[in-house]
């Protein structure tokens, strides 16, 4: 049976960048995955790209194909990566100038483009799923509308010679499912095979997740070397036999319960996972560990394809102003609370318009809330932080302002005061009916040669 | 006990919506999660945190509960005023509820 091994090399645009280095070099893949996509980051890079037609692609894009295209050139092995945001086709215009530099000429770069929807949007006043509301009453917040894309484009792209597919947005699984029905030639209706191979693109889309990273809760949970966390592998066959791996010697490990964790994680109903190939049932998969640092999976299952695909709507949504301060020693949380109640006076007497306000202590409620938290033990010290929404930059600055000048008007020893105000481009989603949707494969490695 | 004694988790965020995965370190406890992590005390431990319902789905062939906790990350992870907008650390708080051992069970 025919198997092919896809490593996953990040799960974040942010990820560390040398353990893709060490999948390509000593995990024995055919296919390299980048997933650097957050929910927001496309309406961010769209600002980017209006202020700057060639922008608008990942930030870290260069630095990582610097780092794998050698290796990846070297041995074959073809990469997958949404680092297109929202400009995929500058993304593999700039990898093949990079590509050029290191004397890579021959690589073959394809872009996906197609997911900005935006105008097929504007066209039809679609309901807002996260609120009441529709895209036509956003008006001029409206920044940007990407359609989660499928595999089929990818795995076109790779069934015409790419080495290197970039796409914007895509939905996360999409891109490790991409090079299974290139190398398989999977059938598009064959539901139960799409559906175990979104398993494995769930599994494998958030990298360090499934080795032993956001796992480790000592004594309970160990995980060794993290600093050196090895990135995961999927070993497919092309009857969607699945194990997960990695690079033996890498930090981290591959058991069970990472598995079980990374198969639950963002999944709602999990008889119906929700992507632009398939509707995938996570609910009768079984996990089994077959060797140190092996865990098969099977049982994931698959029906029709729903006729939409969700589009992440980008707006521009509010500004947000925020302050923090510290206290410490004894007293510190009742100098704290003090310094919470005269800056929630503070901004009413000052008149500041906010729509929303959070006044929370770091160390002592902050992250749960006060209900959550009310039986925890007074800590050495606290940081006080308030935030709020405002219409305008100008109401959002005052909100730090009136934390920070609690040096001199608030309690005794408060230190380390931080503020700032920013505004906030939010993701809101719309169904777009699929056909409203055009993607298809631009390649431009041959124009650089 | 606590349920950290007899399980593990993971949060993770689709726009407002949480989901808190609690997974059973040994599939003979699975039968105490079923009976005692309700979507009910699940909703009340939350509370101040999560405003909408929560809906409890299980999956036994890996000893786990999925709970899908609607309008519980400040209006969404990208416009959210919250510390931890995405609510990553809620798990931990899960993990302290207090479950009633079965002598025979355990």
């Amino acid at each position: 049976m025919r198997t092919i091994r896809i490593g996953s090399g990040a799960g974040y645009s942010g990820d560390r960048i040398e353990p893709a280095v060490e999948l390509a070099e000593r995990g024995e893949i055919q296919y390299l995955v980048f997933e650097c996509l957050g929910e927001r980051t496309v309406a961010l890079a769209q600002q980017a790209r209006m202020k700057n037609p060639e922008a608008g692609y990942d930030p870290l894009l260069e630095e990582r194909m610097r780092a794998v295209l050698p290796v990846c050139a070297a041995r074959g092995i073809r990469i997958v990566t949404n680092m297109g945001a929202a400009n995929p086709v500058a993304a593999a215009r700039k990898t093949a100038e990079i590509a050029k530099s290191l004397g890579l000429s021959a690589l073959k770069i394809a872009a996906i483009v197609g997911d900005d929807v935006l105008d097929a949007c504007k066209a039809r006043d679609l309901p807002i799923m996260e609120f009441d509301g529709t895209i036509k009453q956003l008006g001029n917040r409206l920044l940007s509308a990407n359609a989660y894309l499928g595999a089929e484009p990818m795995a076109e792209a790779l069934g015409g010679g790419a080495d290197v597919v970039i796409t914007g947005r895509a939905s996360d699984p999409a891109l490790f499912l991409a090079p299974m029905i290139h190398a398989f030639g999977w059938a598009m209706d064959d539901w139960n095979l799409l559906g175990q191979g979104t398993v494995a693109g769930h599994l494998l889309e958030c990298a360090g997740q499934i080795t032993g990273g956001y796992f480790a809760d000592p004594p309970y949970k160990n995980i060794p070397d993290l600093a050196r966390l090895g990135f995961p592998i999927g070993e497919v066959g092309e009857d969607g036999s699945l194990v997960i791996t990695k690079v033996a010697g890498s930090g981290g490990a591959v058991t069970e319960q990472t598995c079980k964790e990374q198969l639950l994680y963002e999944v709602h109903d999990p008889t119906r996972y929700l992507q632009p190939d398939v509707t995938a049932d996570f609910s009768q998969v079984r996990i089994e560990q077959i060797g140190k640092d092996r865990v098969r999976i099977s049982g994931g299952r698959g029906s029709r394809r729903t006729g939409t695909l969700k589009v992440s709507v980008g707006y521009l949504d509010s500004f947000i102003g925020e302050g923090q301060i510290s206290y410490a020693g004894p007293g510190a949380l009742a100098r704290g609370r003090l310094a919470l109640d005269i800056v929630r006076e503070r901004l009413k007497l000052t008149g500041v318009a906010a729509s929303e306000l959070r006044f929370e202590l770091i160390g002592v409620d902050s992250l749960h809330g006060a209900q959550v938290s009310a039986h925890a033990n007074e800590p050495y010290e606290v940081r006080v932080r308030v935030a709020g929404r405002t219409e305008n930059l100008r109401e959002a600055v005052r909100i730090g302002n009136e934390v920070e000048t609690l040096y001199t008007n608030g309690p005794a020893a408060g230190g380390g005061a931080f503020k700032s105000a920013r505004d906030v481009v939010a993701v809101a989603s719309v169904l777009l009916p699929r056909e409203l949707a055009a993607p298809r494969v631009q390649f431009v490695g041959g124009e650089l040669r | 006990m606590k349920l950290r004694e007899i399980a593990h988790s993971r949060t993770g965020d689709k726009g407002n919506t949480s989901n808190i995965s609690v997974i059973a370190y040994d599939a003979k406890h699975y039968q105490l999660l079923l009976e005692q992590v309700t979507s009910a005390r699940v909703k009340a431990h939350f509370a101040g945190v999560v405003e909408g319902e929560v809906v409890r789905y299980e999956l036994p062939n890996i000893s786990a509960l999925n709970f899908v906790m609607a309008c519980a990350l400040g209006g969404g992870v990208t416009r959210s005023l919250a510390l931890d907008a995405h609510g990553k650390s809620l798990s931990s708080a899960l993990l302290d509820l207090e479950i009633e051992a079965v002598p025979d069970n355990k």
